[in-house]
This record gives structure tokens, sequence and C-alpha cells, in this order.
């Protein structure tokens, strides 16, 4: 069976000249869940957001099943942290779900049919079909996150790029989002997540990136999650990253 | 009983006049409103106004009292204001507030001694609260104009504005124009701005482009009832605070902000989900059932 690949050549990301990423590859495949690991600073959100042009790209290029990313900017979707988000926006879960059909809609077209089975199967996949009609902040972090997840899902994307999503969740939240995680990915979905927490990332990960500035390492989660990439990694400051990318503090 | 003052202000010209602006404008701001509140744009909407004004006093100086000349003079001055906040705080470490009050501050004294200079006297007091009462044609068209460029514009673009305005990083991902769109909605803002500016002066537009939607975010979890419930609230409040200002001979636009801030009062306190009584009213004691579990734990 041949996968859908998400890839990555020679990326390199600066801001004003200094760069953040720095001539990253990477050959990523659908179906597979991917920890993007590294300190504060390592250029994790850069690479995210050089993935979907939130950032220009200083070298290199990226594609998805041979297409470029302007070609492919609705197979992609972009999950930033929840702190970004205003939760009070007077918006309730179906709304921000239906969000994701914009794109396939335009700016005018009506809501069609399969437009509203989409959203159905979006929140019934991530076991939201309850809270359908709640205000966003009546959520918690966990639901919250996984209302991100089911907007992804109506959109029709198949990359999914997660930003710290399991931060500031408890156990069983954690639990509960790992699994809908996996449940996406074993249905064909390619989801690179950055992760914070060492612990939990032979549970979660098919494959982790280790990344400092540039990539330390990359591989099935049983050969290269060591503790000798995890020292490289989170020890040795390739760039003194967090002065270097502005952006990231907001 | 005669009920003829009831119908008395709807048989004058100059209040049929009146009437017809107060519901355009009424409705294009408190449209626009839900906007204004959800981007967290007020003071910037009070600033723009009120800088509004160093551009009227040059096109007095210049050309004397031509309601085209005001409105054009108006929309530099709003826009110099606007493009220079944005060049400060990019440029220094002064933020975006703090560039614009200054800048606000500025351009309301520069206007103040321009206005010094000219001939014709102008009254401040008529500039802060306009006069609804003396609309010509031109006024009128001016108003209908922008109200017919201002609706459009932001229901066509009620999706991807929507979206600029929830996530805007995420909106760039799916390839929204976010920035062009920001620039798109502060433009809208200041020709809705100018077209209240003549009719009923920099308060009360500011109270149209305010009160509405707040008083719907209250009330409300739908965005988009924010906009149109918004825009009918802020018609039929502005005509009805003319109303009573014309039956209890009362100054007209003062009394079309109060009634504005009125119907919010009732909102903030009467709200039956975020509203003040209804967080007093709701129940502090555990669940019954909850007490109940805790018992026994509690025992041991």
């Amino acid at each position: 069976m041949s996968y859908h690949r998400l890839e990555i050549k020679d990326l390199t990301v600066s801001y004003k000249r200094v760069p953040a990423v720095h001539h990253v590859s990477l050959e990523l495949r659908c179906g597979s869940c991917v920890g993007l690991l590294g300190p504060n600073g390592a250029g994790k959100t850069s690479l995210f957001k050089a993935l979907v042009g939130l950032v220009p790209l200083e070298t290199g290029s990226m594609s998805f099943h041979g297409h470029n990313r302007r070609s492919a900017i609705s197979e992609i979707a972009y999950l930033p942290q929840r702190t970004t988000v205003d939760w009070d926006f007077p918006i309730t879960v179906r709304c921000m779900v239906e969000m994701g059909r914009y794109q396939a809609l335009g700016w005018w077209k009506r809501f069609r049919e399969e437009d509203r089975r989409a959203v159905h199967q979006a929140l019934e996949a991530m076991d939201l079909e309850d809270l359908g009609d709640r205000q966003i902040s009546a959520l918690s972090g966990g639901q919250q996150q996984r209302a991100f997840l089911a907007r992804a899902l109506a959109q029709e994307a198949h990359v999914f790029l997660l930003d710290e999503p399991f931060s500031g969740l408890d156990k069983p939240a954690q639990d509960l989002l790992g699994s809908a995680i996996r449940r996406l990915a074993n249905a064909g979905n390619l989801l690179i997540v950055s992760h914070h927490d060492l612990r939990t990332v032979r549970d979660l990960f098919d494959q982790v990136i280790f990344l400092n500035g540039e990539l330390v390492a990359f591989g099935d989660t049983g050969l290269v999650f060591t503790a000798e990439n995890v020292q490289k990694t989170f020890q040795t400051h390739i760039f003194s990253g967090s002065a270097h990318e502005p952006d990231l503090a907001v | 009983m005669s009920l003829t003052w009831l119908f008395e202000p709807f048989r004058h010209e100059f209040m049929q006049r009146a009437l017809f602006g107060c519901a355009l404008i009424g409705f294009t701001n408190g449209a626009l409103s839900a906007f204004i509140v959800i981007r967290r744009l007020a003071l910037m909407a009070d600033a723009m106004a009120h800088s509004l004004l160093p551009g009227v006093a040059v096109a007095l100086l210049l050309f004397g009292l031509v309601p085209g000349t005001l409105f054009v003079g108006a929309l530099v001055a709003a826009l110099l204001v606007a493009f220079g906040t944005q060049i400060i705080s990019n440029s220094s470490r002064i933020k975006e507030d703090t560039a614009l009050g200054l800048l606000f501050a500025c351009s309301f004294s520069l206007g103040l001694v321009l206005i010094s200079f000219s001939r014709i006297s102008v009254n401040v007091s008529d500039y802060l609260f306009g006069n609804i009462l003396g609309l010509g044609d031109a006024d009128l068209w001016t108003i209908y104009l922008i109200s017919l460029i201002v609706l459009p514009t932001l229901v066509a673009l009620e999706r991807p504005l929507l979206l600029t305005v929830f996530e805007p990083s995420v909106a760039a991902s799916q390839g929204v124009p976010v920035s062009t769109l920001k620039y798109l909605l502060m433009g809208l803002l200041v020709l809705s701005m100018i077209s209240s500016l003549q009719a009923v002066g920099v308060i009360l537009a500011l109270g149209m482009l305010i009160a509405p939607a707040a008083t719907i975010y209250l009330l409300s979890d739908s965005f988009t009832s924010m906009f149109w419930v918004g825009g009918i609230l802020g018609c039929v409040g502005s005509c009805t605070g003319l109303l009573i200002s014309f039956w209890l001979n009362l100054p007209s636009g003062p009394s079309i902000v109060l009634v504005l801030g009125l119907i919010f009062l009732l909102a903030y306190l009467f709200s039956p989900k975020y509203g003040i009584v209804a967080k007093l009213l709701r129940p502090r004691h555990l669940h019954e059932a909850s007490l109940a579990r805790w018992k026994p734990r509690g025992k041991a």
C-alpha cells in the first residue's frame, strides 16, 4: 500500500536573517503519528508556521503528495496552541467546526447537505456531538483541543499540525486526546504533534523528530528515542533559541 | 384623549429626514459594532473619530463649508492617523495603543488650533454631538451611499472576516488575506464614522458603534445575531431615542445615546445567561446529589 508523503527539503526559516529552523529535510508518510520534540525556542512552532505559509521560507521547499504548499493548502490544517484563542468569542462548537468548511465553500456559497454531514461526522468522530450547541468556553481543555481536531476533520485535511495539544491537560483528558489522535492516524492521516512531556512519547508516537534549530534525529520511536538523542537535543543549544524567535514569544 | 402628539413628529419634514438618517446610521453602525466589540476596537474607534477634526478644519480653511470637501478632509486625517499609528508602533518599542492615543490627542488639538484661524465659527459641541435635526440632502446622500458600501461589504466578507477576527493565524494558513481584511475593516470603520460624524457627531457615532453589539454580546452566543440583531437594535434604538427627544423636548443626540445605554443596562442586569441578576440568583450550594455523595466520606 502506498502512502501520501509530506516531503520537506532543506527548509530554513529565519527572522531578520537569524535562522530559527536550519536546513531541515524530512520525509513523513500518512498513517503515522509523529512527535516533534525540542526545547523552548527550538523552532517547533516556526516549522509549523513555515509549513502552512505563515512565515516565508528562507531556503528549501515542501510538498505533499507531489503538490506544492499552495495547491495542497486545504490538505494541511494548523491547530495553534489553545492559549492563542479568545474563548469568550460568541460562537458555538458547531459554528467553529463549520469554519472548517469555509475554504471548500468559498466566501459566498450556501451551506449544502454534504457540508452539514461533514460537520456532523467530524463532531461525532471527536465525541463532541452532544456539545455542539455549547459556547466554546464551556468546554474543558481536552474538549477544546478535540474541537480543533473536529474543525480540521471538517476541512478534510490529511496533515494535522498540532502545537502543544497536551499541555495543561490532566491525565484522563490526555488519554482521550491521545486515542483521538491515534484514531486519526489509523484512518490514514499524518499527525505532527509538538510535545514536551518525554514520559508519554513512547505511548503516543510512531516516529519522533528531534529539533533544536536544526534536525538532530528523526526515525521510528523505538530506534531514535534514546537518552543520547534527548541529551543532544535538550542540552546543547545550537542556536540560542528564544532570542532569535521574537514571534514565538507572542 | 387625543393622540396627535404621538404622530406629531412624523408631520415635520426635518423629523422625517432625521428619522431616515437615524435608521440608516443606526443599522450600519449597529451591524459594524459586532466587529468593533469583538476586535476590541472601541477605544481605537473613539480615537479615530476625534482625530478627524484637523482634516475637517483644513478642508474648512481651504474650501469653506462644503460637505464633499469636509468628507475628504476627514478621510485623509483618519488615514494619516491610522498609518501614523502603524508606523510608530512598527518602528519603535512604542505599542499601538500608546501611539494612537498620542496621535489622536495631537491631532484633535491641531484641529482646534486650525479652526481658530477659520473665520467660520464652528461649534465644538456640534462636532461632538452633531445636529441630526438639521440634515441636508447632501448629508442624507452621504449616509445612504456609505451604508450602501459598508453593509454589503460586511455581508459579502462575513466568513473570511469572522475567521480573521477569531483566529488570524488559522485564517492565514487557509489562504485568507488577513492583513488586507484588517485594513479593510479599519477603512469601513472610518467610512461609517464619517457618515455619522456630519449627522450625529463623534460621541453619538461612537455610542452607536459600540452599544448595540455590546448589548447582544450579553444575550447571545452567535456572532451572526450580534451582526444582524445589533443592526436592528441600533436602528430601532436610535429612532426611539430621537422620538423621545421630540416628545419630551430633550436634545436629540444625547437622547439617542442614553436610550442605547439604557438598553445595554437592561441586558447587563437581566440577561438570562450573562446578566448580573441571573448570576446572583444562581444556586450557590452544591447540588443535592453531590451533597449526598460527599456525606458518607465526610463522616468516615
